[in-house]
């Protein structure tokens, strides 16, 4: 894809006021948190930028000895994303707790030694939430998400693996804004700048998985979702027709991943059709 | 005798949503602080007593403008006089968002807003009423012009204000944060700077912008409440996205000298825009009349005048305007 920057106003706008991002973010976990009487939060920490980042600004936001870092290896876990998260406890000096899953997967594909690797990728990640939620009761914090803006809309996560939290800071950021914030609020290099993967088997990345890069489809979910560009606008750009086609298509069909389960209506107020409340009701 | 000058305090609180007990406390406090300041008059945000993002909470937070349950706030103006947002329920049951106007421990003015909000994060007419009358009214501090936040967007209300002589315009607002980008403001927030400055230039008018702080449901509101002299030029600012009470002058000799250096308002034609008004609002009638007969006709016939073929909607607040068939009426009378 063309670079494009300023003239006429598309890459360019992607860019962030990091300082302002970062104090509403900040802001906006506390005021979530302590609205709920929660002084305290749990985070899975896989060793990336989204799970980093997120318990980066939990810290400075709850206070370190406020955040509870959760490392859940699996024994196809590469060795460097236990490093990184470690890394990122002594950096934000945030608790942590490693809770190795391998037992209790390896228990249940016991009995179903045919699954292939979706199979095995989506109970991980539900593991990991169930161990999350549990530690979020001993801890009596709330859970913290860690998904952002370009996986949710690609529905690029496992609904109520990775997808569930009570509180996500990072979904209105874009994986290359994720990566300009981590960068501001001086995560270690080594993290920022690594190649993104889910880590559930062995040599898999973000990139190869999807077929085109965070930076290349960035540009076009911005332009698509943010400015309401047409399909002609965006390919009058330079964008390939089948790229557009694709990634709209991932948009669609992920739209059940961002919504709560469909409900039969049958009564004059259905909740969240006809009986409408803030989250905020109450509190 | 309105008073030439007076001392405006802006309280940019943090109002909790559908808790008007608690907001009460927290708008006596303001208030009494104010007072201690010095201030004449004090300006609460939009929905200031009740939050913003209330849904299907609109009616059980909502007060009569002149009930018992506002007695409170009638005898605090005694000693300060004050601009606030509610939920106000009309005899009709009709729910607005309005903001009161009191002075001297009585309910001055109420304004219902015209324009609210149906639009990306949005929701107001799915919620509430909308109100029917723009311009200004008296007050001790001379003429002045009430707006809710959207209304302002419009610049034909900030016309009528201005048409209306007011020399202060109070706008309070629950303006939320979208469009963080480069620069130290979102973009709405930029634009709100510009239509403040531009509106008190234009007409040589004081214009008290009063915005909120805090989230609900994990939209954050920037604050960044300001008063602004007829140069534009910035009396009194509250800090974005934190809690603040600032107060700052209004000096209505800096309106007489600018309203010398600057005759708009004076030049300004009512009767030219009224009668021009009336013939597009014809226009715009006729086109969408054709454009009942049947799509392609009324396409044809909309070209033929030079417009878009209207929606009934649109023509239908001009034509009852001028027929005097407004179902709303100022104020709690």
């Amino acid at each position: 894809m063309k670079q494009r920057d300023g003239g006429n106003g598309t890459a360019w706008q992607l860019a962030l006021n990091l300082e302002v991002a970062r104090r509403l973010i900040v802001a906006f976990i506390r005021n979530e948190f302590l609205k709920v009487g929660v002084r305290r939060a749990v985070v899975g920490l896989s060793g990336g930028v989204d799970s980093s980042l997120s318990a980066a600004l939990a810290a400075e936001a709850l206070g370190p000895q406020n955040v509870l870092g959760l490392i859940m290896p699996y024994r196809l876990s590469s060795a460097s994303s236990r490093a990184d998260a470690q890394l990122v406890v002594s950096k934000t000096g945030i608790r942590s707790l490693v809770v190795d899953i391998t037992p209790q997967i390896d228990a249940y594909f016991e009995r179903f030694p045919e699954a292939d690797q979706r199979r095995r990728g989506n109970k991980m990640a539900r593991e990991r939430m169930t161990i999350l939620y549990d530690h979020s009761v001993a801890f009596e914090a709330l859970v913290l998400g860690t998904s952002n803006k370009t996986e949710l809309l690609l529905g690029y996560g496992t609904v109520y693996g990775d997808m569930a939290s009570a509180v996500n800071p990072l979904g209105d950021l874009y994986k290359t804004q994720v990566w300009a914030l981590a960068h501001a609020l001086g995560l270690p290099q080594e993290i920022v700048q690594k190649q993104p993967s889910a880590d559930l088997w062995v040599g898999q990345t973000d990139e190869g998985e999807l077929g085109f890069t965070y930076r290349q489809v960035d540009e076009l979910l911005f332009l698509m979702v943010d400015r309401r560009y047409s399909r002609e606008e965006l390919v009058g750009l330079g964008l390939a027709g089948h790229f557009v086609d694709r990634v709209a298509a991932m948009v669609r069909q992920s739209q059940f991943k961002r919504r709560l389960p469909v409900i039969a209506k049958l009564s004059e107020r259905t909740i969240d059709r006809d009986f409408r409340y803030a989250r905020d009701w109450g509190r | 005798m309105a008073l030439d000058k007076f001392v405006l305090a802006l309280a940019q609180i943090d109002p909790r949503l559908g808790d008007v007990e608690a907001n009460r406390e927290q708008v006596a406090r303001r208030l009494g602080e104010a007072r201690a300041q010095g201030a004449d008059l004090v300006i609460f945000p939009e929905l200031a007593l009740t939050g913003y993002f209330l849904k299907d909470q609109v009616p059980e937070v909502a007060l009569r403008a002149d009930g018992p349950q506002l007695a409170w706030l009638r005898e605090l103006s005694k000693e300060i006089a004050v601009v606030i947002g509610l939920v106000e329920e009309s005899r009709a049951f009709i729910y607005y968002n309005a903001a009161l106007y009191l002075e001297r421990g009585e309910l001055v003015h109420v304004h219902r807003k015209c324009y609210l909000p149906t639009y990306g994060l949005f929701d107001e007419l799915r919620y509430f009423g909308r109100g029917r009358r723009l311009g200004g009214f008296d007050s001790r501090f001379g003429r002045m012009a009430l707006l809710i936040c959207e209304d302002m967007w419009h610049p034909s209300a900030v016309y009528l204000a201005a048409a209306d002589y007011a020399a202060t315009m109070v706008t309070i607002s629950a303006s939320p944060v979208w469009g963080v980008g480069k620069g130290e403001l979102p973009e709405n927030a930029a634009h709100w700077r510009k239509l403040v400055r531009f509106s008190a230039e234009t007409w040589g008018l004081f214009v008290a912008y009063c915005n909120r702080v805090g989230f609900e449901d994990g939209v954050g509101f920037w604050g960044g409440s300001e008063l602004v002299d007829p140069f534009g030029q910035t009396v009194a600012a509250a800090p974005c996205y934190e809690e603040g009470l600032v107060l700052g002058e209004v000096d209505l000799r800096k309106t007489r000298r600018k309203r010398l250096l600057s005759t708009t308002l004076r030049d300004e034609d009512l009767q030219l825009t009224l009668s021009e008004l009336a013939r597009i609002a014809r226009r715009t009638a006729r086109a969408a009349e054709t454009a009942e007969l049947g799509a392609a006709d009324g396409r044809r016939a909309a070209q033929d005048n030079g417009a878009p073929p209207a929606s009934r909607d649109e023509v239908a607040a001009p034509r009852k305007t001028a027929a005097g068939k407004g179902t709303s009426r100022r104020g709690p009378g």
